[in-house]
């Protein structure tokens, strides 16, 4: 299903918008952002136990729903287009699929049934300063002790990390680099030695941490010294995943620009009328259809088991984060002085487009891994 | 009458076939078998060398010619649109004396409506018609016609009345193009070739029933033939394939696609030849630098979303669904990869994007590219228009006030006035 979706799929994105348009208008949007934790637990908890969608692309066997993707891919687009404020990136995408491609059976019957019960917020901490987004980067010292093993270094840039119940934290082998010696834990958010720091963030809507670990007793999670495969297939799924929440960023930003632009009158007649408005909104459609077309592509081929996913990750990656960035800055455009106040909403979306731009890394990263994959 | 259905429609297209097609027919003889049993345009009226077949049956048809490699009417290029506005608003007299000429490739046609001071603005036309005791006698002059030097007829756009408003001052018409008013001339490009033609018309002669429609029609007529442009463009394609089978009507078919195709080869070097990047790339070494990497990225990430984008469109109305934004965008996008891909090949090409022909690389390919991918967002509805169809029929947007088309045309400001 690479270039359509079902009629149940697209039912579930109707349905799906209709709910997140209720609950996340922009005003509870802005609430939320003004909180330290960036959500409601409980008011969270409720609206995933109802829609389930944590446990969209969790197999049944543990809990979830077992849909692939696809479905979860549309779940991303709409709560783009809704900029609703939850951990459900930090906890479906990244912790689910660290322990989904590195957990051992026992694990995953342990972890995840929680995660798909709405009871477990949890997050994928493994950038460290200065910020790289590859595995390799990793400096966080990880020493055998005793049955379990104990942590100690930082870690940055953790999506909900102040909030999470459940790290899971990549750390390395003292003595070893690059994907070597490398290994997936998991840490309880309250753990001894764990000291964790809201981070002041651009995009309020997505909040960050900083993590000091001195010392702190984690659990191992799949083979010691093996994480740097499921680590890596982790961000190709992130990233598509990613790509498909831009998608549904950009189409809002790109509506809610043409709706401004039908509206505005200057000069006796709408904006909208006059040809350098229409030009732009018609490029802005250019921009968001193929980079809609490209993280659709990258959803589907995850389901199929496409062997080239790796470059088309980085492609719907990098199509997205220019997408979503130039969009972003047609919109602010159109709206004009309005636009670049507070009280307008388009703002919010803006810093959402650019924190993504940035998250797993931009454009250029992308491309050159795209490339990487491609000559070899 | 039996009901028709795919196996009934197989079976019988397929008997047919196998007791009628032979490849050493000559190519006209046999297309006029194929114009006598209607199967060579099965959806066409069956007292118009059709059979009234279903168009989701056509394929049927098709797929049994494939099959057994038989040739089937002669379908590219303007003919088609000749044809298709035949069809539509033409005469008795008109079908009788021109379809099946169309059908069996003995008659070329042309399609004269651009001029030299309505390109995108096509009805702004200011050729002039007018009828000289019971001829209509034309001035003006054409721009962009293709095959026009080999044309036996052409599809003409004239304005008959100037007191009319734009659109309503309009008529068309069929031109004999052999005769003395009508002068041909080549158009050279700036990439060298000529595809085209510019077209003097001096008093030359229309008769009185070969206006096609009513005097004022001229438009509606007109949007009937830009309507099956497109389709025109996609049959070109398939047909240009030719095939390597031995026999006269293969041989005279292969001699047919050579004319009709020479206007159109360097057509795959303004798309930006995007499948000779990553080739290129490594040939000359640019490859090693991640400048160009980043570059060469971003025009392959265009290229797939953008054939991904046509896929989505595609795979939307084969399920029926009401096409959305992803059908509109293609011509535009074209333009953007083209653009891109003419932008890398320099880059790869460094110094030698300064040569062409034979002392360029391959042969001038590369060449062609660089001087060639302007046409592509000004060729078939610029860049610009594309952006206003987009922005009006798929995000209703307004049209902007329209200054030309309330008074009579003669008040109308424009290039040229005769």
């Amino acid at each position: 299903m690479k270039f359509s979706f079902s009629s149940e799929q697209e039912e579930f994105r109707t349905s799906l918008r209709r709910f997140l348009a209720e609950r996340s208008p922009t005003k509870e949007v802005r609430r939320l952002m003004e909180t330290d934790a960036g959500f409601e637990p409980a008011a969270w908890r409720k609206l995933n136990t109802e829609l389930g969608l944590t446990a969209v692309r969790i197999p049944e066997a543990y809990g979830g729903q077992g849909f692939g993707f696809g479905e979860l891919g549309i779940v991303l687009e709409e709560m783009g287009r809704a900029l609703l404020c939850a951990p459900f990136f930090s906890t479906a995408v990244l912790a689910t699929g660290a322990i989904l491609n590195a957990g051992s059976e026992a694990e995953k019957q342990a972890l995840l049934p929680g995660i798909a019960a709405g009871d477990t917020i949890a997050t994928l901490a493994w950038v460290e300063d200065p910020a790289r987004w590859d595995a390799a980067a990793t400096r966080m010292t990880a020493t055998p002790s005793g049955g379990t093993w104990t942590l100690d270094g930082h870690k940055s840039y953790v999506l909900d990390g102040h909030t999470a119940d459940l790290i899971v934290v990549l750390a390395r082998a003292p003595g070893t680099s690059g994907d070597a010696g490398l290994s997936l834990f998991t840490v309880k958010g309250d753990a001894k030695g764990l000291e964790r720091r809201n981070l002041k963030v651009m995009d309020p809507t997505r909040k960050l941490a900083r993590l000091e670990f001195k010392g702190v007793e984690a659990t191992l999670l799949g083979e010691a010294g093996g994480a740097a495969g499921p680590f890596a297939r982790t961000m190709v799924e992130a990233s598509v995943c990613l790509a498909n929440e831009m998608a549904g960023v950009s189409e809002r930003l790109r509506e809610d620009a043409l709706a401004y632009a039908q509206m505005r009158m200057q000069f006796g007649r709408p904006i909208a009328s006059f040809q350098s408005m229409k030009h732009k909104q018609a490029d802005m459609l250019v921009d968001v259809e193929l980079a809609k077309s490209a993280a659709y592509y990258a959803a589907a081929a995850l389901d199929e088991g496409d062997e080239d996913i790796a470059a088309v990750a980085s492609l719907a990656k990098a199509a997205a984060s220019e997408a979503a960035l130039q969009t972003a800055v047609h919109a602010i455009q159109i709206h004009g002085g309005i636009g670049f106040t507070w009280d307008n909403d388009t703002h919010l979306w803006f810093k959402r487009a650019k924190s993504s731009e940035v998250l797993l890394g931009d454009a250029h990263h992308h491309r050159e891994r795209m490339m990487q994959h491609w000559a070899a | 009458m039996s009901e028709l259905t795919e196996d009934s429609v197989r079976a019988e297209v397929r008997a047919w076939l196998e007791a009628n097609w032979n490849p050493e027919l000559g190519l006209v003889e046999w297309r006029n078998k194929l114009a006598d049993s209607g199967w060579g345009v099965p959806d066409w009226p069956k007292e118009w060398y059709g059979r009234d077949l279903p168009a989701a049956l056509v394929p049927v048809v098709a797929e049994e010619f494939t099959r057994i490699g038989a040739i089937g009417v002669a379908k590219a290029g303007i003919r088609t649109l000749a044809a298709a506005t035949i069809l539509a608003h033409g005469t008795d007299l008109h079908k009788e004396k021109f379809l099946r000429r169309i059908l069996t490739g003995e008659d070329t046609w042309c399609q004269l409506f651009s001029e030299p001071g309505s390109g995108s603005d096509v009805a702004g036309a200011v050729t002039r018609a007018e009828m000289q005791g019971n001829k209509w006698i034309v001035n003006g002059q054409k721009v962009w016609t293709t095959s026009a030097h080999h044309a036996h007829w052409g599809l003409l756009l004239a304005r008959t009345d100037w007191d009319q408003t734009k659109h309503k001052g309009l008529s068309y018409f069929i031109i004999d193009m052999h005769q003395p008013g009508v002068n041909v001339q080549p158009l050279k490009q700036m990439n060298g070739h000529a595809s085209f033609n510019q077209v003097f018309l001096t008093d030359a002669v229309v008769e009185p029933e070969f206006l096609v429609a009513n005097v004022g029609d001229g438009w509606a007529v007109t949007t009937t033939t830009l309507m099956h442009e497109r389709r025109g463009a996609d049959g070109l394609r398939t047909w240009a394939m030719g095939s390597d089978r031995k026999g006269r009507a293969y041989d005279e078919e292969r001699a047919e696609i050579a004319t009709t195709m020479e206007p159109y080869k360097w057509y795959p070097q303004r798309a930006g030849r995007v499948d000779l990047i990553l080739s290129r790339a490594k040939e000359t070494g640019r490859y090693e630098d991640p400048v160009v990497r980043q570059e060469i990225a971003r025009l392959l990430i265009m290229s797939k979303a953008a054939e991904w984008t046509a896929r989505r469109a595609r795979a939307a109305a084969q399920q029926g669904k009401p096409q959305g934004p992803e059908g509109s965008l293609g011509k535009l996008v074209a333009s953007h990869v083209a653009r891109a891909a003419a932008r890398v090949h320099t880059q790869l090409s460094g110094a030698d994007a300064l040569l062409s022909g034979p002392d360029s690389p391959m042969n001038g390919v590369i060449a062609e590219i660089l001087v060639s991918v302007p046409a592509t967002s000004i060729a078939g509805g610029t860049d610009e228009i594309q952006r206003n169809i987009i922005s009006e029929r798929v995000l209703k947007m307004p049209k902007e006030p329209s200054i030309d088309t309330t008074k009579p045309f003669r008040d109308v400001p424009r290039n040229t006035v005769r």
